[in-house]
């Protein structure tokens, strides 16, 4: 059963542009109809991980393995796979329907069926109207979605997207995360979305595999990946992250987990502050303050999230206890 | 205040400067309407000198010749310059030094020096000189612009369209006949026109490998200005000029230039 | 698939290597060999046609052509300087217009360009009729068929080639050094002289060799526009080969002129190199 679900296996996977080693090694597997985004800085190998399922690169060493068949030594107009690139890479001679039209011309597909294909997808980016326009005659977002429906009219087994959203503006993006989730649930297809925008990749995933030097530092769901990060590498890609060191272990905190207090609180109701420091400057983000704490003998500065409703705001120069749940720390790996 | 009195002065130096690369052009089209025959004073407006060149047979003559060498050497340098530019930009040469020299040394060579070691290699191999020889030697002259021409198109074309092409399943050959080769077409057009522009303005290299029975019109241009003025030469100079302009302009427009590079960005 | 495409390359290379570099070959052959009284080739090894580079006439001749070569430059970079810096400060889209008004001429041959002249200079010429006319002169002046008048030409004939390099190097000039300056209180004149142009003469180093090398192997404009008296080494070599028919000799001399601009075509990669490098270190600072 469990084999019939696994889509894509990435077994033992290398690669080194002459000396330089791009990915050390590596494993992975992506079920069917996952949203699986590999997220990571610049360079982490995310991308060269994607262009290896697309057959537009090839590992050192390694297999990759499609639906049960060997696909790693396929050149990439063989593969049943798609992808959407970084800027697009729409066809600049050919327009909208022209484009989306090309991969089943060169499958063999024409005729009737090529024509409802097409006009399946058309529908489905709701941009009939634009169907006869040229790249140049469309903004980014519309390119965008054309680009998508150009992927998706081969049915493909696998949709790859290459930070597909990285050259869109801030609001646009927002509602094109939520369109491409929506897609994808409805059709029940795999995605494998790159992207170093961690927001991005917390919002729209089943699943985060988060890499750094071409090692997969953690493979999870968002929630877990978000609230147990395994290493200080994920607890500070993800999210902004405090470290205490307490006996020789380090432990991760949020700032929102992050409580404080009056220096001298007598007979409290919380468990006793673990550090003490002195605030030395509070931001005003709109629901929330981040309060920056100098702590006690040593030069670390730490943040905390203060809600309106907190009991007290405080000022530079206070002088406050830091405690939290035990339930919130996350112990980090060594 | 001084810097508006300097910028009119580069203003009106830079005008003169174009004036002066201008005016002698325009005074040789000027005279080729002037209806007299040996001065140079302006006696009234007239055709007749285009219309003398119409009945020239030699001129004719000259045109068909450079017309028929002219369109072979661009399709001939033109289909192999557009495949070596191709080959250059998809493949890593290990001699890749050398090759670029042997395709820029060409160019910057003197002329005088091409001309004649073409006239040497023909007459160590006993071929006659006449319009074979004149489109072998522009087919050499013209090679190395097409290669910089449709090499430069191809420098801007972004990789993407190719990945995106063979991820859509098209073969490498589909890849080039649907999505490389109409990109690159501009730049391809662009070459061949650069070709046939070198070509029919060809001077010094034709002067030397060219024969009795294949003159050329700048040949024949030549050849009356050695014999003194006339305002046949005038009229026939005017002309070559004005196709020249039309044929670089055409070129230009074709090229990568600001407004290519916006659209590729 | 990926390997077989390199032999797209094989028909261009093999194109040149026959009709370009076997030539220069027997070219090379050809300057070691000695000619019959009837022009015909004879290949007995002898530097006799380089030894005849030392003889007064042929030094005279060279002199020539190196005076008019360094004249010609001197006034190219007077010319163009200012043109090619005026069209690299107007905005963007009067560049592109600018520049190809000036490349324009390029493309149109010596020969006609040099015949424009001739008909400006000659006795019966423009420029002598309005002079006449004026009652400046009441005798025709000699214009053509000298000295000055090959230098003229010259000039005219290469100002496109100074243009374009300066216009490059002014061009990929950073704009912000010249805000600094004017910041720091330079006076426009005072910066031009600190930073522009300093920082363009490589520019002006790629302009000045190109110039150099096609002056050097002119022999259009000499033979149109100069006299008996005015033939450069251009003009000596075509002799060799077409009036004198002394093979040997033409070719030696056309060795050492291939010799000479390829010397100096080095020297022009290397100072576009320089200037890469300068432009690629402007983008760092950026």
């Amino acid at each position: 059963m469990r084999e019939m679900e696994d889509l894509i296996r990435l077994q033992g996977i290398t690669k080194k542009f002459g000396d330089h080693v791009i990915i050390p090694k590596l494993d992975l597997t992506i079920k069917d109809g996952e949203f699986v985004t590999l997220l990571g800085p610049s360079g982490c190998g995310k991308t060269t991980l994607l262009r290896m399922i697309a057959g537009l690169e090839t590992p050192t060493t390694g297999q990759v393995i499609l639906d049960g068949k060997d696909i790693t030594k396929l050149p990439p107009y063989k593969r049943d796979v798609n992808m959407v690139f970084q800027n697009y890479a729409l066809f600049p001679h050919m327009t909208v329907t022209e484009n989306i039209r090309f991969g089943l011309k060169m499958k063999g597909v024409d005729g009737e069926e090529a024509e409802e294909r097409v006009r399946q997808v058309l529908y489905l980016i709701q941009l009939e109207e634009l169907r006869d326009r040229y790249p140049a005659q469309m903004s980014g977002g519309q390119q965008q979605r054309v680009a998508i429906a150009r992927a998706l009219v081969n049915n493909p087994k696998v949709l790859l997207l290459d930070e597909p959203l990285g050259a869109l503006d801030y609001q646009l993006r927002k509602k094109l995360q939520i369109e491409l989730k929506n897609l994808q649930r409805g059709l029940g297809l795999t995605f494998i979305f790159v992207t170093h925008d961690q927001e991005e990749a917390l919002t729209m995933s089943d699943r985060i595999v988060i890499m750094n030097n071409g090692v997969i530092q953690q493979d999870g769901d968002p929630n877990g990946i978000y609230h147990h990060p395994v290493n200080t590498f994920v607890a500070r890609f993800i999210g902004e992250s405090n470290f205490f060191d307490l006996d020789g272990v380090t432990y991760a905190l949020r700032p929102e987990k992050l409580n404080l207090c009056e220096e001298e609180d007598e007979g409290m109701a919380h468990p006793a502050p673990q550090f003490y420091g002195t605030v030395v400057d509070i931001v005003f983000y709109g629901t929330i303050d981040k309060v920056f704490i100098r702590l006690d003998n040593t030069n670390q500065t730490v943040v905390a999230y203060q809600y309106f409703d907190d009991l007290r705001r405080w000022k530079v120069d206070d002088r406050v206890g830091i405690w939290w749940y035990d339930r919130d720390e996350v112990k980090m790996d060594q | 205040m001084q810097k508006t009195w300097r910028s009119h002065l580069l203003l009106a130096y830079s005008l003169a400067v174009l004036a002066f690369l201008y005016l002698p052009l325009v005074i040789l089209a000027m005279y080729s309407f002037n209806d007299s025959r040996i001065n140079a004073v302006w006696t009234g407006f007239t055709f007749k000198w285009y219309e003398h060149l119409l009945n020239n047979r030699r001129v004719l003559e000259a045109l068909i010749n450079t017309l028929i060498v002219g369109c072979i050497s661009t399709i001939v340098s033109t289909a192999l310059g557009t495949t070596a530019a191709i080959a250059l930009h998809r493949y890593k040469f290990k001699a890749q030094n050398a090759i670029n020299g042997l395709l820029y040394l060409p160019i910057l060579i003197p002329e005088i020096v091409m001309g004649l070691s073409l006239l040497v290699l023909f007459s160590q191999f006993h071929l006659p000189l006449g319009k074979t020889t004149l489109i072998l030697a522009h087919i050499t002259f013209c090679l190395s612009f097409v290669v910089i021409t449709v090499g430069a198109r191809l420098d801007g074309l972004k990789a993407e369209y190719e990945q995106a092409a063979s991820d859509l399943y098209a073969t490498p050959w589909q890849c080039f006949r649907y999505v490389t080769l109409p990109l690159i077409m501009p730049g391809i057009v662009a070459g061949a026109l650069i070709a046939f522009t070198l070509s029919i303005d060809d001077f010094v290299i034709s002067f030397f490998v060219a024969g009795p029975n294949s003159t050329t019109l700048p040949l024949y241009i030549y050849a009356m200005v050695k014999r003194g003025i006339s305002p046949e030469i005038n009229a026939l100079s005017t002309v070559m000029m004005c196709v020249e302009i039309a044929l670089v302009l055409l070129a230009e427009a074709l090229q990568p230039s600001h407004k290519a590079k916006k659209q590729a960005g | 698939m990926k390997k077989n495409g390199k032999f797209l390359m094989a028909p261009t290379l093999g194109w040149l290597t026959v009709f370009f570099v076997l030539p220069m070959l027997i070219v090379v052959a050809v300057s070691f060999a000695s000619r019959t009284p009837y022009g015909q080739v004879v290949f007995d090894w002898t530097l006799h046609n380089y030894a005849r580079f030392l003889e007064p006439l042929y030094l005279s001749i060279f002199a020539q052509t190196l005076l008019v070569a360094i004249v010609t430059t001197i006034f190219t970079v007077l010319l163009g300087y200012p043109l090619a810096y005026y069209i690299a400060q107007l905005p963007k889209r009067w560049q592109q217009p600018g520049l190809i008004l000036c490349m324009i001429p390029f493309w149109i041959n010596f020969l006609i360009r040099s015949y424009a002249w001739v008909i400006i200079l000659r006795a019966q010429g423009v420029l002598n009729t309005l002079l006449l006319k004026a009652g400046i002169i009441d005798q025709p002046l000699q214009l053509l068929y000298n000295e000055g008048a090959v230098m003229l030409g010259m000039i005219y004939a290469l100002l496109p080639f100074m243009i374009l390099p300066i216009y490059v190097s002014i061009e990929q000039l950073d704009h912000r050094l010249l805000e600094a300056a004017s910041d720091l209180g330079a006076k426009p004149f005072t910066a031009f002289r600190k930073i522009t142009l300093p920082l363009t003469m490589p520019g002006v180093a790629a302009g000045t060799i190109l110039v150099f090398i096609s002056s050097l192997g002119m022999f259009v404009v000499p033979d149109v526009m100069g006299g008996a008296k005015s033939a450069l080494v251009g003009n000596l070599i075509q002799n060799q080969f077409l009036s004198a028919r002394d093979w040997p000799f033409g070719s030696a001399l056309s060795i050492m002129l291939a010799i000479l601009s390829l010397v100096l075509i080095t020297l022009y990669y290397r100072t576009l190199q320089i200037q890469k490098g300068g432009s690629d270190h402007a983008e760092d600072v950026a």
